[in-house]
């Protein structure tokens, strides 16, 4: 950064009562004047500008000249480099933004409606309350617990409206940081690139669990479970609440009751990241189970969620942050902290996406409907995995298990390719995805499925 | 987390029962925020009389939200086409909104824009341009302290200090004069170490509504250019102060014109009746284009992690108004009302003072601008006004002019006198 002459100036000269008063400064040689006037003066003030005042600027060296150029996002730069690529067979398998079987991007009919019935109405953009939209905070929590839980009913959910699941995490993660100060946070490996970074910029220590392993393509459950009980008393465990990004493998039921029996024991407390809600298996009961598992049985969660895939509300940034309590008192306390931390953050959240959501889920033509889009596009997953799936098998003469394509859930597909692998899946076939070997089926059509198996089996046996 | 062991010796835990002992036991109540919670607490009045002065949200005569024409006409547009969808928009925001957004405050041909210096960002309103621009700061610039004035918005030095950065005050109001410290303020400014960021209030102080003269600001970018301080610009009310974009732009366009570096942290919460939907921009001007790429690419790396990407729907209605010609005029002119509006609030109410005859000197209610006038009362009067008059405001004796009609003019200015009489 540029220096400054470092002049050590005289006390400035008294104030007489003169109605203009100069007070003189020398700088390096540079002389300076300043004009005070009193307020009262009604005389115009005279500044004393001196022709060397452009020196007197900062030196032509900007403040700025050592930050660097950063990175382009790994998430977000896949598509950037996909619409730099001429190639007409280029596929986009990089974002998880769910695409029609045309590969358009798809807003749900139900949140048309929505707009439209919002658009009548004629609702006013007041500010809303830094904990969001009562109506949308009181949907959301049903969605995610149920109707009839004992934990709402009880008060002990502290909800706050978030910036969809980042900005919900965020706002934890700020909360960890301030009232459980070097308490970690642990992370399974691999999870969303995000992750890191949120709980970097928060001051939130971090550590990992096993959880992938790459010989099964599958979960590494022991390891898993060995990891999270070597975990130091009191740390949390972020946990995908269906749906893991970016492997697509979820534990199973018998397992999820295992992980909350070691969580429990000790003394840890769940992180539920729940990005994927109706969307994962069309089921939105189904989805929380394992939210609504380590709720039943009392024990206090954190649970960030997001409408962006399964209302595809992706750049209305709509989302909530909860934490179940052990009891209302609690709940009141964490809130009142929550809010602490999102007013000097962006002071309150955004209204719109809030009312889309209040609107479709309050509604309830509007809330079956829903149901049956969220089925249909997991469907539409579904159907392109088992293509996948197929195609693979036929390809793949040497008989390799490709099932895990079938056994997977979600919007993404953990391939097992490397980072050459998935560097070749883009310069020789033009197909974009992440260098984990993360593919998005959300960007996949039954008709490039045969394309794909090619590029992967090509892709998987010729590079190495 | 210890559970009761049931009958089969299993520790699993009873659902209803609740951890023994909660994670969150030593967590204390936060106080409700201080300008915020004003609205909370008026909620909770009954009374027919009650009056809301608190929060700095435009009332119409009427006393309701409005919502502006141009800004429905635009929603219109944005909902019938049908090309629009709802994809994730770029970590820095809508390219088109940051450009106009950037043409509004630095003017039509600012050299800044030409030589492609500026790193704009769309962010969440003003705080969220603030705290990206503190967090980017923290992480890049050499020096973490920022000065800002006294008095100044109560949400200021929260932002700064979770954005990393240590906070320090200049002196702003005389309360003797009800006017600008100007003197105190060139002093503290000229002993702020070199390099040092400054908060300035591009218009309308908030909440004093007191501002620099021209000449005045002129002085004050002398002095700041002299220490090599950062300038870094709250601009929450162009439009809204004066009725004149370019004339609420004039202490930014002073500063950016003399080729130096600044920070402008833009909201369209007021001007263009955004409030909910969290528009704003922050805008950092640059020496040169290749610093202001590089620091764009940085200002990514500290959105990514805090919300990925802005929210889209405030962001296009700014864009569709400020591209289309007739809806950008239309746009100033419902500008032009608001202000006019708030202005001649500003004089019902200093003449029903001066009709009652009540003690003191209230000019500065006429010669403040934009949306606040600091009354010069204080906490007591203000907790006197607020229980016997249902009159809700600031303990800082802030209050909101915008919230103000012709019909509820006459109950205010009953409760000053009394509450200046009572504890005067």
């Amino acid at each position: 950064m540029a220096t400054f002459a470092a002049a050590s100036a005289k006390p400035m000269a008294v104030i007489d009562n003169s109605q203009l008063s100069l007070c003189q400064k020398k700088f390096d040689g540079l002389r300076v004047g300043y004009a005070f006037a009193k307020r009262k003066s009604s005389s115009s003030l005279k500044v004393k500008s001196v022709s060397r005042i452009n020196m007197a600027l900062a030196t032509d060296v900007s403040r700025f000249e050592g930050v660097t150029m950063a990175p382009p996002d790994p998430i977000l730069g896949v598509s950037e480099a996909f619409k730099a690529d001429t190639n007409d067979l280029k596929l986009n398998l990089g974002v998880g933004a769910y695409r029609t079987e045309d590969l358009q991007p798809y807003v749900l009919n139900v949140v048309k409606k929505a707009e439209n019935m919002m658009l009548e109405k004629g609702e006013n953009k007041e500010y809303l309350p830094i904990e969001g939209l009562a109506a949308f905070n009181k949907a959301t929590v049903e969605l995610l617990l149920g109707a009839d839980n004992d934990a709402t009913k009880q008060g002990r959910v502290a909800t706050v409206q978030g910036l969809s699941g980042t900005g919900s995490l965020r706002l934890a993660a700020a909360f960890i940081q301030r009232y459980f100060p070097g308490v970690q946070v642990l992370i399974s490996s691999p999870t969303w690139g995000n992750h890191k970074n949120i709980f970097n910029d928060a001051g939130v220590p971090w550590s990992e669990y096993r959880y992938y392993d790459p010989k099964t393509v599958g979960l590494d459950f022991e390891g898993m479970i060995a990891d999270i009980k070597a975990a130091p008393s009191g740390s949390f465990v972020l946990l995908h609440g269906c749906a893991h990004n970016p492997t697509g493998i979820d534990p199973t039921p018998e397992q999820w009751e295992k992980i909350a029996d070691v969580i429990q024991e000790k003394d840890l407390t769940a992180f539920f990241d729940v990005a994927y809600q109706g969307f994962a298996s069309g089921s939105l009961d189904e989805d929380a189970s394992s939210v609504r598992l380590f709720v039943a049985r009392g024990m206090e969660v954190f649970v960030a969620q997001s409408y962006s895939k399964n209302l595809g509300l992706y750049a209305e940034r709509i989302g909530a942050i909860n934490v179940v309590c052990s009891s209302s008192d609690a709940a009141i306390r964490v809130k009142s902290q929550l809010k602490r931390l999102a007013r000097p953050m962006y002071s309150n959240p955004p209204v719109h996406g809030a009312q889309i959501v209040a609107n479709v889920v309050g509604n309830p033509t509007l809330f079956d409907e829903w149901k049956s889009e969220m089925e249909l596009m997991s469907g539409r997953i579904k159907g392109v995995r088992q293509r996948l799936y197929d195609n693979l098998s036929a390809k793949d003469k040497t008989g390799k298990d490709w099932s895990f394509v079938l056994r997977q859930i979600g919007m993404f597909s953990f391939t097992g390719l490397n980072k050459a692998q998935s560097e070749n899946m883009s310069n020789k076939w033009h197909i974009y995805m992440t260098k984990d070997g993360r593919i998005s089926l959300a960007g996949l059509s039954l008709s490039k499925c045969e394309y794909l198996a090619d590029a992967i089996v090509d892709s998987y046996y010729n590079v190495s | 987390m210890e559970g009761q062991a049931d009958r089969d010796g299993d520790l699993r835990f009873q659902p209803t029962a609740g951890s023994a002992v909660s994670a969150f036991q030593h967590l204390e109540q936060a106080p409700e925020d201080p300008i915020l919670g004003v609205t909370v607490a008026y909620n909770k009045d009954p009374s027919p009389v009650k009056l809301n002065l608190g929060v700095g949200a435009y009332r119409t005569e009427e006393g309701k939200p409005l919502v502006l024409d141009v800004v429905r006409q635009a929603e219109e547009l944005l909902i019938q086409d049908r090309s629009r969808y709802k994809e994730y928009i770029p970590i820095a925001g809508l390219v088109e909104f940051n450009k106009l957004s950037a043409k509004l405050i630095l003017g039509d041909g600012s050299p800044a824009i030409g030589e492609k210096r500026v790193a704009t960002a769309q962010c969440l309103s003003g705080t969220g341009s603030l705290r990206v621009g503190a967090e980017f700061l923290s992480k890049h610039y050499s020096q973490h302290i920022i000065y800002i004035p006294v008095p100044t918005w109560g949400n200021h030095p929260k932002i700064f200090n979770l954005g990393g950065l240590s906070v320090k005050t200049y002196r702003y109001y005389d309360p003797r004069t009800s006017g600008l410290d100007y003197e105190g303020m060139l002093e503290d400014l000229h002993a702020a170490p070199p390099g040092a960021i400054v908060l300035l209030h591009a218009c309308a102080h908030n909440p004093t509504g007191v501002d620099p003269t021209q000449d005045q600001w002129e002085g004050i970018r002398q002095l700041i250019r002299l220490k090599g301080l950062l300038p870094f610009f709250d601009s929450a009310y162009q439009g809204f102060a004066s009725g004149s974009l370019d004339a609420d732009a004039y202490s930014v366009r002073l500063f950016v014109g003399d080729g130096g570096e600044c920070l402008i942290a833009q909201s369209f919460a007021k001007n263009m009746g955004l409030y909910g939907e969290r528009v704003g921009a922050l805008s950092i001007v640059c020496r040169s284009a290749t610093v202001a790429t590089r620091v764009e690419s940085q200002l990514k790396l500290v959105i990514r992690p805090m919300y990925s990407s802005p929210p889209i729907h405030g962001a296009s209605i700014v864009a569709t108004i400020l591209s289309d010609r007739n809806l950008y005029y239309n746009w100033t002119v419902e500008l032009k009302n608001m202000a006019d509006r708030i202005i001649s609030m500003r004089h019902q109410l200093y003449d029903a003072l001066k009709a009652r005859g009540t003690p003191g000197d209230w000019s500065h209610i006429i010669k403040q601008i934009g949306m606040f006038t600091f009354t010069g009362l204080n906490k007591d009067q203000v907790s006197f006004m607020t229980a016997e008059y249902h009159i809700y405001l600031t303990s800082d004796g802030r209050i909101s002019m915008a919230g103000l009609s012709s019909k509820t003019v006459p109950h205010l200015a009953d409760a000053i006198h009394a509450a200046v009489l009572r504890l005067g």
